[in-house]
């Protein structure tokens, strides 16, 4: 008996959308990386900030709430926006996003979100600014020091901070599983798993970066919590994928055994999760030492999580022979 | 106000692409670049085949993705006849109407904004047809309003055995065909 013919041809030929949809390159992980790794410095910060914590020393640091930390996100979150512009098509008319407010429109109300992270941090900022920027403008001293004497302050900027972070994290994701005609992406659970990729990429950074050793002991455990939520987010993400329509099942199988497989369970997973999260044991249980090794493995994984969710979901699609 | 919608006869479409070619010169679409196409699916197992052309382009959604996930109401639905379009200058070319579009209807113009099918409302607002159904050399494209019931689109589709494209993608298409 010959084998049954299913075959299905197109003349639209969209250099857009055939044969399957590219619209994002590189430009749109980079952002969701950026984005994500901002709101989780703001989270964690913010936290810090929330407990009242002050920076011990008398220059900018890494360490949490430090003014070199917000800093820091003011120039990644800044550096994501400029991705950001860079994929848009009709540039000139970027402005058009701040005459409305689409509350349906995930993109609308994320950039709003991103309006709000500037003064955010830069307020944060001003709680300990560096002294070169109190010397270009001396009137920074005297208001960031009643900022920064008044508990209220703090504690409230921290919240805020917390807020906002969780807000960019979780957007980060919302924005790609708002669109249904993406099986992959269609899934409540990639806000929650990119807002844990940010916290942990975050993380990692200050476990990195802090100049305090207790903070960077305190960073590593919380690392390793957020990369064991981050897994069974994955696990989560790919059951429920894999257990629904065809079209969700068959954007599943791209991770497991089609192109993707590969570099989401070695590139993802193992390096950028699994590897870091046992080097990070070892070194909190103190049978190794803490070396800059698994958070920029973190880091990368957190990038590479992106650039495969884009790039997968793009060819994930429903069936067109139906 | 008006539903429009359009009915195509898959019984009496032969792929002649004289929809396409009447689109691209009505709207000067880019080159490379349609808003309609036409698909040719086969199924079966030889020589027991059977074949479905049909003509294809935005479905103008009663629930279009494409208008709620645009972050600046650039892609909106039109007052009359509930046609999806999209306003160009405010279009930012964020290109997240392509990636919710479970068509794959709509393309990026070269000046940057993102561009589909517009029912040729330019012509259906003088009270012409779509220049794709004024030229169809075999009369399987029928277009008019689905919330009439005496339109020939309402009878078609209260007489005939007919689906849509996709119908569990949840969007409510506004395009039929006729089996």
């Amino acid at each position: 008996m010959s084998p049954a013919l299913s075959e299905f041809v197109t003349t639209a030929h969209s250099p857009a959308t055939d044969p399957h949809l590219h619209v994002w390159g590189w430009e749109i992980p980079v952002y969701l990386f950026l984005g994500g790794f901002t709101a989780g410095i703001m989270v964690l910060s913010g936290w810090a900030l929330w407990r009242g914590r002050r920076n011990a020393r008398s220059h900018p640091t890494f360490s949490l709430a430090s003014s070199g930390l917000f800093m820091l996100a003011l120039a990644t979150i800044s550096l994501g926006m400029l991705a950001l512009f860079l994929d848009l098509a009709h540039k000139p008319y970027v402005w058009r996003l701040y005459l409305t407010m689409k509350p349906w429109s995930p993109m609308s109300w994320g950039s709003w979100i991103l309006l709000l992270v500037y003064p955010v941090l830069v307020a944060a900022v001003l709680l300990e600014p560096p002294h070169r920027l109190v010397r270009l403008l001396p009137a920074i001293g005297p208001l960031s020091q009643r900022l920064a004497d008044d508990m209220r302050v703090r504690r409230g900027l921290g919240f805020v901070s917390m807020a906002t972070g969780i807000g960019l994290g979780i957007y980060t994701g919302i924005l790609l599983s708002a669109l249904g005609a993406r099986p992959l992406w269609s899934s409540g659970l990639l806000g929650p798993l990119f807002l844990a990729s940010g916290l942990s990429s975050s993380a990692a950074f200050a476990h990195w970066a802090s100049p305090e050793p207790d903070e960077r002991r305190q960073m590593a455990w919380l690392d390793n919590l957020f990369l064991v939520i981050e897994l069974g987010l994955i696990g989560m993400l790919l059951i429920g994928l894999a257990s629904s329509t065809e079209a969700h099942a068959e954007a599943a199988r791209l991770v497991l055994g089609g192109p993707y497989t590969a570099v989401f369970w070695v590139g993802v997973v193992g390096l950028g999760i699994v590897v870091p999260l046992v080097i990070q044991s070892l070194a909190v249980t103190h049978r190794i030492i803490h070396t800059p090794i698994a958070p920029i493995l973190v880091m990368l994984g957190g990038l590479a999580l992106r650039f495969v969710i884009v790039s997968a979901g793009q060819i994930s699609h429903w069936p067109r022979l139906s | 106000m008006a539903r429009l919608g359009m009915v195509i006869d898959t019984r009496r479409c032969v792929g002649c692409m004289d929809c396409v070619v009447a689109c691209k010169t009505e709207n000067s679409t880019p080159e490379g670049m349609n808003r309609d196409w036409i698909t040719c699916a086969t199924r079966g197992r030889f020589p027991h085949l059977s074949m479905t052309i049909r003509s294809e382009r935005c479905n103008h959604c009663d629930e279009p993705p494409c208008v709620t996930c645009c972050p600046t109401g650039a892609s909106h639905v039109h007052e009359w006849g509930g046609v999806v379009l999209v306003a160009k200058e405010e279009c930012i070319g964020c290109k997240a109407c392509l990636a919710s579009c479970p068509y794959d209807a709509r393309y990026v113009n070269p000046d940057g904004y993102a561009d589909k099918c517009t029912f040729c409302i330019h012509r259906v607002e003088k009270g012409q047809d779509p220049a794709c159904v004024s030229v169809c050399p075999t009369r399987c494209m029928y277009f008019g309003d689905l919330d009439l019931p005496e339109s020939e689109v309402s009878r078609l589709l209260a007489s005939r055995k007919h689906h849509a494209v996709l119908p569990e993608a949840g969007t409510k298409p506004r395009i039929f065909y006729l089996e």
